[in-house]
């Protein structure tokens, strides 16, 4: 059902306002040189003990196993720009990102990475929220163009940064290839600016 | 309408609009390190790619830097893999890396403004928030993604959107013994965790403008605490006088015109500011953190906040705070006992910070009770503050005095905290798990009041602890 406009599938919410990148994933598993074993890590430290015992979790709860959607509060990704968080995320199993606000370098990371972030006012993610901790095998069906979601029979909205959902919608959300297109200008910049680089 | 800086060092680096409605912007200076920037390597390897302009990125190792033993391969095989790779990959692109006992080692917003890499009116990222930073000097300086920081070794740009810009002004004059750090707390107190998301912070007013560029890196340092995507303070005679010299800056007539070039850049009188906040620096105190965000500040003098007095989530999560710090609702933060002392870090590792502190502990001694480390943020800061003496004079007060890193900010490297103690750190975040234990509590303060907390095992005023004088 995930095509460029869709996106579906079973959620969770992690209550919480300013969940910053530390908490997501804790520094000592980003000693690594890829990105590829992340995904376990992912809230390590709010699920595990420091014997690794769960703590019982929400993201461990056996009814929200599988959910690839996650819910939460405000400021959500903030603090360091480590791309580690969104890669956790993603390599656990989200695909979406709801919440009522997002730190930007987060929100940035996640939108390269593919991972839409949607934005939802507090009422209605409340509700949201609720109900999802009500149904939790209920599938959710996010539109990314009409920038709404059904959930168990009740209709939500949300918003996305303009360029991000541009981004989604026509599946050009990693920038590379558009920016080295621009080859030239870029020389032309280079050229133009009055500094050049500091090695000499 | 004039411009303000944000809206001139923008339009100078414009490459072109992009189908998303995003923008192409050129990156002057990208600097790298070892944490966030492997990866991008070996995603440029994934696609065939080359690294666009070599001469225009630099790298340093910091956070998994061990500040005991350097010596290699590290003790920590995945910290020795994680610097082997970054050796291997600066080699192969050409890439000057400031590599451990080279003289220029250090933190990597330490390092950039001491060598003058950092200059006013130019475009700075590395995959780390800190990089806010360098906006000390004038310039646009963000932290990004190993995603981003692939584009950028890829072609040397961004995708962007652009930001509002908010004037943020520290009028009249700060009290005795009240510092950058203080002022930076105070500022995300004031505004939040997420009052600065959408902006770029412009610091100006009497308090920014008296301060010296070490101070002001500190009050940039923190924006992204404060949520702000970057910050930045209008180039002056003092970001000149601190770049006339440094070993990356030109000198003779090419400093001069750069001079003059760079004063361009300053906001005009008459530019457009998106917001304009006024915070009286006259009622600033010494600040220092109660919870688990660099928001959850109080005055030294103040009492610890009730939770009862907030709604709904926000009480929930300032009980959760209150929990994991146990601390106590109405009680006051001075007293509060420590375990560790750490002076060090991107936000408070620089010369000014240890000779501010080195002068106050002569002949004082820290707690027994304490774990005390200053750890410069520079080859270059330890070797300027040896050749003063300044470690000689923690030593003799009972700190350890180790080598230029990251160190207990951030806990990628042999320094943490051990289960629930608590350190008094002149770093920048007082997130759960921090410091390196899932239980460990960071109380965030400046430089002075750590070592007031030091010298008597708790929290303190260090105006009472010290003799203080003036500042500015």
């Amino acid at each position: 059902m995930n095509d460029l406009v869709k996106r579906s599938g079973r959620g969770v919410y992690v209550q919480g306002n300013d969940i910053d990148t530390d908490r997501i994933i804790p520094a000592r598993f980003l000693k690594c040189v890829t990105f590829d074993e992340l995904g376990p890590a992912l809230f390590y430290d709010e699920r595990f003990d420091t014997q690794d015992v769960s703590k019982g979790h929400i993201l461990d709860a056996p009814v929200h196993r599988g959910a690839s959607i996650m819910i939460s509060d405000t400021n959500f990704g903030c603090g360091s720009s480590r791309e580690h968080a969104p890669q956790a995320l993603q390599k656990f199993g989200f695909e979406v990102i709801i919440a009522e606000s997002f730190a930007e370098i987060f929100h940035g990371n996640c939108t390269t990475l593919g991972m839409p972030c949607l934005v939802m006012e507090k009422t209605q993610r409340k509700a949201l929220a609720a109900l999802v901790g009500l149904h939790p095998d209920a599938e959710f069906l996010i539109d990314l163009q009409a920038q709404n979601l059904t959930f168990a029979n009740e209709q939500f909205s949300f918003t996305m940064k303009d360029s991000a959902r541009e981004a989604f919608l026509s599946g050009r959300f990693d920038p590379l290839d558009e920016l080295l297109v621009a080859k030239d200008a870029i020389q032309a910049v280079a050229v133009r600016l009055s500094y050049s680089d500091h090695s000499g | 309408m004039g411009k303000n800086l944000y809206q001139k060092v923008w339009d100078d680096h414009l490459v072109g609009p992009l189908e998303n409605g995003q923008f192409q912007i050129f990156m002057g200076l990208h600097l790298i390190h070892e944490v966030t920037s492997p990866q991008a390597f070996g995603m440029l390897k994934d696609r065939d790619l080359k690294v666009a302009y070599p001469g225009r990125t630099f790298a340093t190792v910091d956070h998994i830097i061990p500040t005991v033993d350097q010596s290699r391969p590290f003790s920590d095989p995945m910290a020795e893999r994680m610097m082997a790779v970054l050796s291997d990959a600066t080699d192969e692109h050409g890439i000057e890396f400031f590599q451990p006992n080279s003289g220029s080692q250090g933190i990597v917003h330490v390092v950039g403004p001491e060598l003058g890499l950092t200059q006013p009116g130019i475009t700075i990222c590395c995959g780390d928030s800190h990089t806010s930073t360098h906006g000390a000097f004038g310039c646009i300086a963000l932290g990004i993604g190993t995603s981003q920081v692939r584009d950028v070794l890829a072609s040397q740009t961004l995708a962007m959107d652009p930001l509002k810009v908010r004037r943020i002004e520290v009028t009249g004059k700060l009290s005795r013994g009240v510092t950058a750090k203080d002022v930076t707390l105070h500022i995300i107190r004031m505004l939040g965790v997420n009052g600065g998301v959408g902006y770029a912070y412009e610091y100006a007013g009497a308090v920014i403008d008296a301060m010296t560029m070490e101070e002001r890196m500190t009050v940039c340092n923190m924006s992204i605490e404060g949520g702000a995507r970057c910050g930045y303070i209008n180039p002056d005679e003092t970001t000149f006088a601190y770049l006339e010299g440094r070993e990356r800056v030109p000198s003779g007539a090419g400093f001069d015109a750069a001079k003059s070039r760079w004063a361009g850049y300053a906001s005009d009188p008459d530019a457009h500011y998106d917001d304009v906040v006024v915070i009286d620096g006259g009622g600033i105190e010494p600040t220092v953190t109660w919870g688990v965000t660099p928001a959850q500040a109080l005055g030294i003098g103040e009492r610890i906040p009730d939770p009862t007095a907030a709604e709904g989530l926000d009480q929930e999560l300032m009980s959760d705070a209150l929990r994991y710090m146990q601390l106590e609702a109405d009680a006051p933060i001075a007293g509060t006992e420590i375990d560790v002392a750490f002076i060090g870090s991107c936000t408070n590792g620089r010369l000014s910070d240890f000779q501010a502190v080195a002068e106050a502990i002569v002949g004082r001694k820290v707690a027994a009770s304490v774990r005390a480390i200053a750890v410069p943020g520079s080859e270059k800061v330890d070797q300027a503050a040896r050749a003063l003496g300044l470690h000689d004079i923690f030593t003799a007060a009972g700190f350890e005095w180790r080598k230029p890193g990251c160190s207990m900010c951030l806990a990628m490297n042999p320094d943490k905290l051990v289960g629930d103690e608590v350190c008094a750190s002149s770093s920048n975040r007082n997130f759960m798990g921090r410091q390196g234990s899932s239980t460990g509590r960071t109380i965030l303060m400046s430089p002075i009041m750590v070592a007031a907390a030091a010298i008597q095992g708790a929290v303190a005023d260090a105006r009472d602890v010290f003799e203080l004088e003036q500042t500015s």
